[in-house]
């Protein structure tokens, strides 16, 4: 094909292409035809115990690692009637903003709980700052059927210790219950409220 | 450690060894560990601290000593003639022993330092990244304990992570004096505890910073933040007149903690825990904006229009104006207070005393105080008597009561009391009390018994005056007289930290900066030189009694002209009032009636007070976090502290006294501290002379009290009401029960013991309070001035000294 006078030897490129395998993929419509590659490093999670316990201590040991500084976490302590994870200290706040993230996972290897994971979700694009910066709602990870939303105790008569050495398998019917009643008076609350106001 | 430059002169007194192969020479008494700071080589330690006598307890700092059997510690041995030292840098026998010994330590520390809140900060931890192994050979069951104990309300203690370095109970025991907290229990199951008391020292908060582990835990700041989130800012403690140096440790806009920060020549390694713990009130129930009153109801107000109604009013006033600061202002809002009355008011009615005060004590300040430099910690420390008179050192000045107890402490000085009882303060002073009826100070000071009178004839002898002083009549006089018969040095200490500078700035009436009388034409020369000004008011102005005076006067004037149709020109037209708390005058009732029948009236404050509810403009002002300054301590030394918000909106007091000049179309006063300083320096110190001191006499002996009544005896206690001490709740939980003191014998007469109640009253009102007996003169009684259920100025409406009523509260009530 040497030969072939320039202006035609582009036309060739085109020509020879059209017969070649496509390379883009169609997204958003086949997007779960592509799935990331396992270790991909997407948003965050914060994970649970299987009691539904948040797994987060609140040290800021993520925030520490992170060379971008976009983790901020406060801690708080666990009381009676308010405990959010096993232990003495739970992350009270906790904001990842996706701004700055650069999802190196430092954050991660740093995590002494394995509270923070990445998911594979990559898709974090918005129209404003604000809402690209995480709230600690956003990135708990969902309840599964086994688990009961904090804050709640922890299951009757274990330590911080069986958590961690997985002896706790899930919520119980005592912390179901406690929630139960929780959520009860917290609707009861909002009643009062909506008619106090109306 | 000032070894080098003390060592030409005093060679003798050297000891030579060798640290490493390095030669070093140290005053004879200087530990290893000292003298290897000298020449550069860090042993590593736990329980050492300079500060605390040697205990040799972590065993951490061992080194290799040429001629010893075993490794000794370096904090307790002292270095001798030709010692060969070498540390861990240069033997392995040191260094394998500091291993051990931190292997050790590790075999029982939790690993939690994720959520320890020394992580990040924690001597252990950074030793063992430096001289650790990286995994633990312990591998039976760790001891534990139950996490955390509140040894008290503020202070916590995780007994797993304790090293058992006994920093804190030798802090508690030696500096402090409350030995409230020890080891107890022996071998592996060996603790720090607490007795039945818990651990409410006033400087538990020091064991928190001391502690190199996580053990000692603050409650307020636990879990709060990291010490890398943290931005820390040099500050002044702004609680009190002794000056600590603080560190504020803030995060978001928010101030997360504070730290004692070092300084030797004033609270060395400590501060008390008011300094530490108060500083909620810095954001909380704030004054954001201007308010100006419209048709009765103060309303929200821009800055130019709040200044523009102001700057009208007072162009009216004019002289006719007074201005009252409160006793927190920095050294520079209190100078450009006294600077915009003098030049854009041109009045000489200006007082920063809100408290109970006397012309007594006018007098006194302007001729031995204002302007001078007195006596220094150092000449405290030193000195071989000190006597105290209406000063309660360890309530109203705990850095001063700290240097009082290492001195008795280190070399037995002697400390007398002129006071109704012994103190738990004085008590732990090892003091001497010189029993006394509030009033008759005077008498006692002037009749000292003659052992006390040579004692202050030593050489360096002191004698410490508080604020309190002027309450009793001729006190102060009496305290200048003893001083000048026996040379003893004399101090007067206030309570809060922006007195003294007031003082100096010329915030008071008579006096212009630095000790300047206003009397004094020379004086007022060079004042009027520096401001740019002609001239300036040439007598004395109106203190705050007499400003208090004025308007009730001028109210009954105006009262009589309205009766007669006549024209009545007011003395008082506008008050300005800066951070005024109505309940610290001795007669609080009568400054409020004075604030409501002034006709116009301006306050200056960082909250809502009643003083602003009544004021007809309100501007708010910056706190400390939010401006920089300088207070000046009892000593006269200025204790700068820098701002801890950089990005704040607020404007400090001077700021604002300089934008209202600018509505009155004057010409521009100094704007910020660095021209207020530049000012002040300018002026420096009244160098001519002084006023005579005040020379009133002892009132007449006044009858004791007897069984229905007796003289109020009164003082403020470190932590208590106080506005600045809000939203503290774990440190209000450490105050000192109120209680009403008085002798058995009254007790008796009253027909009441220990800890039932009894009712102190006044013609307004009453307190009552379970009794404490004490050992006290009969016909007194003491209670708290400003503590839960005990608002003496409030309540009773009189001062110390008065004569008030005694009664069993069962009497009162029965029926009711």
């Amino acid at each position: 094909m040497a030969d072939l006078p320039p202006a035609l030897s582009g036309f060739w490129v085109t020509f020879r292409t059209m017969f070649q395998k496509v390379v883009t993929e169609q997204y958003p419509e086949q997007a779960a035809k592509y799935p990331p590659k396992p270790r991909f490093h997407g948003r965050h999670q914060l994970n649970r115990h299987p009691d539904g316990l948040e797994k987060c201590v609140g040290c800021e040991l993520c925030a520490w690692a992170c060379p971008a500084d976009a983790i901020y976490v406060q801690g708080a302590a666990n009381v009676e009637g308010d405990r959010h994870s096993p232990g003495e200290r739970y992350g009270r706040v906790y904001q990842i903003n996706y701004l700055r993230c650069i999802f190196c996972a430092m954050c991660i290897e740093a995590c002494p709980t394995r509270a923070l994971t990445m998911t594979h979700e990559f898709d974090l694009a918005d129209h404003s700052r604000e809402v690209l910066i995480y709230e600690k709602d956003q990135l708990l990870a969902p309840l599964t059927e086994n688990m009961v939303a904090p804050p709640h105790a922890m299951v009757a008569g274990t330590t911080e210790k069986d958590y961690y050495e997985g002896k706790v398998t899930g919520a119980t019917t005592e912390q179901r219950e406690e929630v139960a009643h929780r959520e009860e008076a917290e609707e009861a609350d909002e009643v009062v409220d909506a008619e106090a106001s109306s | 450690m000032t070894a080098q430059a003390e060592g030409e002169a005093a060679d003798t007194d050297l000891v030579h060894a060798f640290i490493d192969g390095q030669p070093v020479s140290v005053p004879k008494g200087t530990l290893i560990i000292r003298a290897a700071e000298q020449v550069g080589v860090e042993i590593p330690r736990f329980c050492d601290h300079p500060l605390l006598d040697p205990v040799a307890a972590c065993r951490q700092c061992l080194v290799e000593v040429e001629g010893m059997p075993k490794p000794q510690p370096a904090c307790a041995l002292y270095v001798s003639e030709d010692m060969k030292v070498k540390t861990q840098d240069t033997s392995t026998e040191a260094e394998v022993a500091q291993k051990g010994v931190m292997e050790f330590l590790l075999a029982n520390h939790p690993l939690d330092c994720p959520v320890c809140d020394k992580g990040g900060e924690c001597p252990l931890q950074n030793q063992a990244m430096t001289a650790g192994r990286t995994t633990s050979r312990y591998t039976l069951p760790k001891r534990t304990f139950p996490k955390p104990i509140n040894v008290s309300a503020q202070v916590l203690l995780d007994r797993e992570r304790c090293v058992n370095c006994q920093r804190c109970t030798r802090f508690a025991d030696e500096i402090a004096g409350d030995p409230l907290i020890d080891l107890m229990e022996r071998g592996a199951e060996q603790q720090i505890g607490i007795g039945e008391e818990p651990f409410d020292s006033y400087f538990s908060g020091n064991t928190i910073q001391i502690c190199p582990v996580g053990a000692l835990t603050s409650a307020d700041y636990r879990f709060k933040a990291r010490p890398f989130d943290l931005v820390s800012v040099p500050t002044t403690c702004e609680h009190c007149a002794s000056g600590c140096a603080t560190r504020t440790d803030w995060r978001h806009e928010s101030v997360e903690r504070r730290y004692a920060w070092e300084d030797p020549a004033v609270n060395e390694d400590w501060n008390c825990d008011k300094g530490r713990f108060a500083f909620k009130y810095l954001s909380e129930n704030r004054l954001t904006t201007p308010l100006v009153r419209e048709d009765g109801q103060l309303r929200k107000a821009s800055w130019p229009e709040a200044l523009r109604i102001v700057a009208a009013r007072l162009a009216q006033a004019g002289s006719r104006s007074a201005v009252v600061t409160g006793g927190r202002l920095s050294l520079e809002d209190a100078y450009a207070y006294g600077r915009f009355a003098r030049t854009d008011l041109g009045t000489d009615n200006i007082d920063f005393r809100t408290r109970p005060t006397s012309q007594e004590e006018q007098d006194f300040l302007a001729s031995r105080v204002a302007g001078t430099a007195g006596p220094t910690y150092a000449d405290l420390e030193a000195a071989p008597t000190v006597l105290l008179v209406g000063f309660e050192p360890e309530e109203e000045s705990p850095i001063v009561y700290l240097r009082l107890r290492k001195a008795v402490r280190k070399h037995g000085m002697r400390v007398f009391s002129i006071a109704p009882f012994a103190s738990e303060g004085l008590e732990k002073l090892s003091g001497e009390l010189l029993a006394t009826v509030p009033g008759s100070e005077a008498a006692t000071l002037r009749s000292l018994p003659d052992d006390v009178a040579k004692e202050l004839r030593a050489d360096g002898a002191m004698i410490l005056v508080g604020e309190r002083l002027a309450q009793s009549q001729g006190g102060l006089s009496a305290a200048v007289a003893l001083s000048e018969q026996t040379g003893a040095s004399l101090a007067w200490i206030p309570r809060r930290a922006g007195e003294r500078g007031s003082l100096d700035a010329g915030a008071i009436s008579g006096l212009l900066p630095g000790g300047r009388p206003i009397t004094d034409a020379a004086a007022r020369q060079e004042v009027a030189k520096v401001w740019g000004i002609e001239a300036l008011p040439e007598t004395p102005g109106l203190n705050l009694a007499g400003i208090i005076a004025a308007i009730a006067a001028d109210e009954a004037g105006a009262a009589a002209a309205e009766d007669s149709e006549e024209e009545y020109e007011r003395s008082i037209e506008a008050l300005i009032l800066a951070g005024v708390d109505v309940s610290d005058v001795a007669e609080p009732a009568a400054l409020q009636r004075a604030i409501d029948d002034a006709p116009f009236v301006v306050a200056l404050d960082i909250r809502p007070t009643e003083v602003t509810a009544a004021a007809d403009v309100v501007f708010p002002v910056a706190t400390v976090a939010e401006k920089s300054g300088t207070f000046v301590d009892w000593e006269g030394r200025r204790r700068p502290f820098a701002i801890t918000f950089p990005e704040t909106q607020m404007f400090s007091d001077a700021t604002v006294l300089s934008l209202i000049a600018d509505n009155l179309d004057h010409d521009p006063a100094p704007r910020n501290v660095p021209a207020l300083r530049a000012e002040i320096e300018a002026l420096g110190a009244w160098a001519g002379e002084r006023p005579d001191v005040p020379q009133v006499p002892a009132p007449p002996a006044s009858p004791a009290g007897d069984n229905q009544t007796a003289v109020l005896a009164t003082w403020r206690l470190l932590l208590d009401l106080g506005v600045t001490q809000e939203g503290a709740p774990y440190l209000a939980a450490t105050r000192r029960p109120s209680v009403a003191r008085i002798s058995a014998a009254t007790a008796a007469g009253l027909g009441i013991g220990e800890g039932d109640p009894v009712r102190v009253g006044s013609q307004t009102g009453s307190i009552t309070l379970p009794v404490a007996v004490t050992e006290m003169p009969d016909g007194i009684v003491w209670v708290p001035t400003n503590s839960p259920d005990s608002r003496v100025t409030e309540s009773l409406g009189v001062g110390a000294g008065a004569t008030v009523s005694l009664s069993r509260p069962t009497d009162l009530t029965e029926g009711a």
